[in-house]
């Protein structure tokens, strides 16, 4: 049951799951320019976490990825978004005003790109962490139910 | 016929295929009872209208819709399965009666008020004339960002974004309320396990 | 008239699959179905939305071509601020792009709305464990048992006293 079934299944696992968790990545950097955000890279991130843990059991997913990290992940999300809001308060801009995160001449845009960077990154690391904790809870509640009643 | 033309009968057709999907999904999830294939049949609805949103020009909410709808949502789904129940009881004769009526009452107020609403694709339609079309001119020269969506979700409308975040946060602390955190209740279930 | 259904038909299926979603969530008792049908509703809701805001002939709300100059260097330097480019009366685009403000709205709405079913699923798990089963009107029977027992036992003891 263990080791003889499902071998095609985690040799393909172990190939693919890299390649999502950068995808997230890309996914998140480029979604300036084309289509994609922190939403979307932060649900791609906790999918390949899922993944791993449907293939290779949730014990093991809950050692690579703590159920802890998860929730700090979260919540660090949280506050990296609301930080930048505070940093362009210090820069002299109103809350979230992200012209205000650098010294910008007339017509340049490095705040407004480091702002979008940061706070997807807040939308990342926030939506991910929280999908993560959310599939935990699920996945590490006892099942009553038997395999004979599918 | 010119060009214009083609591709909006390209579009209708194209509409009519994907809605034409759509219908047959749901009247399925209507009539079945096994709930594994209903839960799959969630995640073919979010996944074809996912793909009628790319047709309909808005690729970053196609995106998100074929990761989230049709990836988290029905993992969410298919784990809580796990814990309910396989199949729904079957509902008596006689009972789906008024149901009927009242969403059937209900699909004919809506159309009559579709009859005052803009035509599909309208450019001076109320809802694209103002601020939308102030978005697509100014995004450029105000973020130097190309995709328009990503400047107004994270630039324009950051505080709502931010309020959205806090919103997810708060779901999974909530589910994590309600049904703990993962780690003690895998712990019991394995020992379990083992004293079998 | 053709026309006139042409440029609707498109709403009227939408109002249809909405229905089939509003229908599941009253015929049926069992809670997951129930959570199903709302998100089917919910997407119904988002077609609605996003079909509103398609305009002919236009493509999606990523600026390219003559709209995307690669001559303001990477870093934008040589951008010239809409300021400028108000004074210089240069406003305005030169390709037609689909509403982007729905897009903005439902993109945020897709991600609330699988938060508000993951709460819901919690929920349902929680009722699951309390009363043995997910179906609506058994845990109402339970309920009204669960009550009727506590008065008869009020009457008793009324009765006693």
């Amino acid at each position: 049951m263990t080791e003889d079934h499902h071998v095609i299944l985690r040799v393909v696992a172990k190939l693919l799951i890299p390649l999502i968790t950068l995808y997230a990545f890309y996914v998140h950097f480029h979604g300036e320019y084309s289509p994609g955000g922190g939403f979307q890279a932060g649900v791609i991130f906790a999918v390949a976490i899922i993944l791993y843990s449907l293939i290779f059991g949730v014990p093991a997913a809950l050692r690579a990825v703590p159920p802890v990290f998860a929730r700090c992940l979260a919540a660090f999300g949280v506050l990296l978004y609301a930080g930048v809001g505070v940093a362009a308060l210090l820069g002299g801009g109103n809350y979230l005003d992200y012209d205000a995160l650098a010294n910008d001449g007339p017509g340049e845009h490095v705040g407004q790109h480091l702002g979008i960077i940061l706070i997807e990154l807040g939308v990342l690391f926030g939506v991910a962490g929280s999908m993560l904790a959310i599939f935990y809870a699920f996945a590490g509640r006892v099942a009553e139910i038997r395999d004979e009643d599918w | 016929m010119n060009e214009a033309e083609v591709a909006s009968i390209g579009l209708a057709l194209i509409n009519i295929f994907l809605l034409g999907i759509l219908f047959v999904v749901g009247v399925a999830i209507a009539r079945l009872r096994s709930l594994f294939a209903i839960v799959m049949l969630s995640g073919v609805y979010s996944l074809v209208s996912a793909t009628w949103f790319v047709a309909l020009d808005a690729v970053d909410v196609a995106f998100t819709e074929a990761a989230v709808g049709a990836g988290i949502s029905t993992a969410l789904m298919l784990g809580a399965m796990l814990l309910t129940a396989r199949t729904a009881k079957a509902t008596p004769k006689g009972s789906t009666l008024a149901p009927f009526v009242v969403v059937i009452a209900t699909g004919i107020m809506l159309i009559y008020a579709t009859f005052d609403l803009p035509a599909l694709g309208d450019p001076n339609a109320p809802a694209n004339a103002y601020v939308g079309a102030e978005y697509i001119e100014r995004t450029y020269a105000d973020t130097g960002l190309p995709n328009i969506v990503t400047a107004v979700l994270a630039s324009y409308r950051g505080f709502d974004t931010l309020g959205e975040v806090v919103v997810v946060f708060a779901a999974g602390l909530g589910v994590a309320l309600l049904l703990g955190f993962g780690e003690r209740s895998l712990a019991v279930s394995l020992n379990k396990r083992d004293d079998q | 008239m053709t026309e006139f259904i042409i440029e609707r038909a498109n709403y009227w299926a939408i109002i249809a699959l909405m229905m089939v979603g509003l229908y599941i969530i009253f015929a049926s008792q069992n809670l997951i179905k129930r959570l199903v049908g709302l998100s089917i509703f919910q997407t119904s809701v988002f077609l609605f939305y996003i079909t509103l805001s398609k305009i002919a002939g236009g493509s999606a709300p990523i600026l390219y071509g003559r709209d995307y100059p690669k001559s303001y260097g990477d870093d934008h330097s040589a951008a010239p601020g809409y300021d400028a480019v108000l004074a210089a009366g240069e406003v305005g685009v030169k390709e037609v792009y689909s509403n982007p403000l729905p897009h903005v709205l439902i993109l945020t709405a897709i991600v609330v709305g699988v938060s508000t079913l993951a709460v819901g699923l919690a929920l349902v798990v929680r009722i699951r464990e309390s009363y043995g089963t997910i179906e609506a009107d058994e845990v109402r029977d339970i309920d009204m048992g669960v009550a009727a027992a506590e008065e008869d036992e009020d009457a008793a003891q009324r009765a006693s006293a």
